[in-house]
């Protein structure tokens, strides 16, 4: 173990941070994407993150394979979707409302099936060393990326690109934009939505896996402290649009590491403000890009919030 | 959400059967008959966390064997208005004559509005400050002086550390975490004067992702032996181990997340506790509102030595230990210095683990690095 870095400890806890903490945020926000972009809220997926990483930790613990864990994450994840997906396509039902319930159901069962889970140690996922580099180890355990957070970012990309310029996405902008047009067109906009509503109870199973396989690396009934209502807020902050999903949930994660790393430098007083940043810098964005003459920019128009 | 449901079943199953209930109910409240009895434990976390809730629920477990006793838990309940709910339900539908609320919260004003409420039925918080003068007869207290268990740890911690800088993840600055924290640091200046201990505050009992923040931030900054406050150690245990740090563990034996980086750990016996209370409920004796104990009274035990104790660490542990098991040591004893640089205890005066003024302790001794609010 090296000695002293000092002040350097912030800014290196920030991007630290970034890096580790980020990854759910990532995971959620992009599903939350797919799914309204084709016009369907999913507020449910607090209790699909949490499922996730009950299902992973569980099927890790059993099997001793990571990878086994985060694909049973990834199918329980697709099957609260596609329930999600399923209720909502019948007429009059609200999916907020759904959404909402599905949280209190995927958190309760997960609760229910994962407490003989919470005792044993489940393998972690592996993570890359990109700080091989450098001979400061705290540099070196900044820069432990995990392969999670790199397939996050590679998807922030794919599906940045594929929202402009693949038939698929294409066919989900349409429906999130006018139910009307997308029948014009021969889709029915039901099995896309319930598509991509299982798309994104997958990601934020995903998400969850991430929680309980890497970082903390550990399942209890604590595990999840709303980074799955965090992340669906973060699509309205990100404006519906992937690359902005993965800036946000960077500069969520590293706000989240200023308030320890402040307190570890010796800037100890008033923490609790400290770690209410991330929240206040979402709300000053917020502020400071809203308008009350306009409409949210980029939000698809079938949504039953702009509706 | 799972609690709440089940609350407000219970809520109404409770209202609609107040009446009958009533008349047949085994309000235990005279001791005599008490023989046989149900017993409550509330937890705030779930209670195989590795942790605090863990700790209380082996406790309990041990009654579970004594005939006559029969056991009633609930997890997850948090520390509000909901604690209430839980107790209620417990006094009026599985017929609790003495409850055990187990976290700091629950006792004001929860608790201490239920004990009014119900005077015949006894309640008994852990880690509350029972006050004779101000609070009802049928509440009570007790806790164990886990500090000088904390101050064993730092002697560990203190022969191990390279850096001759700790850490310690603590959740909020009350009495019992402060008193922990400072015997920590004056267990590892045993060892070496030199030594500092690095305090993070998360804020909250149970923060995953916090507590993992917390403990890769003292690492960066150079502390090599860990140690917390929170009421589930694991994550501490495993990010720790994980960035090749020492461990001493809390509330329960982490040896087996990390046996090769853990030093020692100060763990409650509450086994002992529940079964003198089981034992003086069913002789018909009053319980005994104000109870503490510690090492010697075997409320509070430490982990067997881990590997990278070296064999001088050993010596004076055990050392102190033995000292300790005499009763009378004091850890906190002047001329003492808060870290402002105001002096706490004067010179000459000494606090044994008994004292009182040990559980309104608002000060981080010199050589903490952090701040109580």
């Amino acid at each position: 173990m090296a000695g002293e870095i000092g002040l350097w400890g912030v800014p290196l806890a920030i991007l630290g941070g970034a890096i580790r903490v980020s990854t759910p945020f990532i995971f959620v926000s992009l599903g939350e994407t797919i799914t309204e972009r084709s016009g369907r809220i999913n507020l449910g997926l607090e209790g699909t993150l949490v499922f996730g990483a009950m299902t992973a930790y569980g099927v890790a613990v059993e099997t001793g394979s990571t990878w086994l864990g985060l694909l049973a994450a990834a199918l329980s994840g697709i099957c609260f979707g596609l329930f999600h997906g399923w209720i909502c396509k019948f007429p009059k039902v609200n999916d907020i409302a759904i959404g909402i319930a599905m949280m209190l159901f995927g958190t309760g069962l997960a609760f229910f099936f994962g407490k003989p889970f919470i005792k044993p140690s489940a393998p972690h996922l592996p993570a890359i060393a990109f700080g091989f580099w450098s001979t400061i180890p705290q540099v070196q355990a900044a820069l432990d990326v995990n392969v999670l957070f790199l397939i996050g970012a590679a998807l922030s990309v794919l599906l940045w690109w594929a929202f402009k310029n693949t038939r698929a996405g294409l066919i989900i902008r349409v429906v999130g934009d006018s139910s009307d047009a997308a029948r014009a067109m021969g889709i029915n906009p039901n099995s896309v939505r319930l598509l991509a509503t299982g798309v994104g109870g997958a990601f934020a199973a995903i998400g969850g896996a991430y929680l309980s396989l890497y970082y903390p690396g550990s399942w209890n009934e604590r595990i999840s402290s709303g980074q799955g209502l965090m992340a669906v807020a973060l699509v309205i902050f990100a404006r519906w649009n992937p690359l902005g999903c993965f800036a946000a949930a960077l500069l969520f994660g590293g706000a989240g590491a200023l308030g320890p790393s402040l307190q570890s430098v010796g800037v100890t007083q008033g923490y609790y403000l400290f770690y209410a940043t991330p929240y206040v810098l979402t709300l000053a964005i917020m502020i400071a890009t809203s308008s009350p003459g306009r409409s949210l920019a980029g939000a698809p128009g079938e949504l039953s919030i702009t509706k | 959400m799972t609690t709440k449901l089940l609350i407000s079943r219970r809520k109404l199953l409770q209202t609609s059967a107040a009446g009958a209930a009533l008349g047949f109910l085994p309000y235990s409240g005279s001791v005599q008959a008490a023989t046989s009895a149900t017993v409550g434990f509330i937890y705030v976390g779930p209670k195989d966390d590795y942790g605090y809730n863990q700790s209380h629920a082996e406790g309990a477990a041990a009654l579970k064997d004594i005939a006559g006793i029969k056991v009633v838990e609930e997890e997850n309940v948090p520390e509000t208005v909901d604690v209430q709910k839980t107790m209620e339900s417990m006094i009026n539908l599985d017929g609790a004559s003495l409850i055990f609320p187990t976290s700091f919260g629950y006792f004001d004003p929860h608790m201490l509005a239920m004990a009014a409420k119900y005077p015949k039925v006894q309640f008994r918080h852990c880690g509350g400050l029972w006050n004779k003068d101000k609070n009802p007869m049928n509440a009570g207290s007790y806790f164990g002086y886990i500090g000088m268990g904390q101050y064993l740890n730092g002697i560990a911690a203190g022969h191990a550390t390279k850096s001759k800088k700790l850490g310690f993840v603590a959740a909020k600055p009350i009495p019992q975490v402060l008193l922990n924290i400072n015997s920590f640091l004056l267990g590892a200046r045993a060892v070496d004067p030199t030594i500092t201990v690095q305090v993070i505050f998360t804020g909250e009992w149970s923060l995953a992702v916090k507590e993992a923040e917390a403990t890769n931030a003292l690492i960066d900054q150079g502390a090599d032996v860990i140690t917390c406050h929170v009421d589930s150690p694991k994550v501490v245990v495993q990010t720790a181990a994980g960035r090749g740090a020492f461990i001493c563990g809390y509330h329960a034996n982490q040896s087996p997340l990390a046996p090769d980086k853990y030093l020692t750990g100060a763990e409650w016996a509450w086994g002992t506790v529940y079964k003198m209370f089981i034992d003086k409920l069913q002789k018909g004796e009053p319980l005994p509102n104000f109870t503490r104990g510690g090492l010697a009274e075997g409320f509070v035990k430490m982990s067997p030595l881990g590997p990278g104790v070296n064999a001088e660490g050993r010596k004076q542990f055990e050392a102190t230990l033995a000292e300790m098991m005499k009763g009378g040591f004091s850890v906190i004893k002047g001329p003492l210095k808060d870290n402002k640089g105001k002096e706490v205890v004067a010179a000459g005066k000494a606090y044994p683990e008994t004292a009182i003024e040990l559980e309104s302790m608002d000060y981080l001794v010199d050589g903490v690095i952090g701040s109580t609010s």
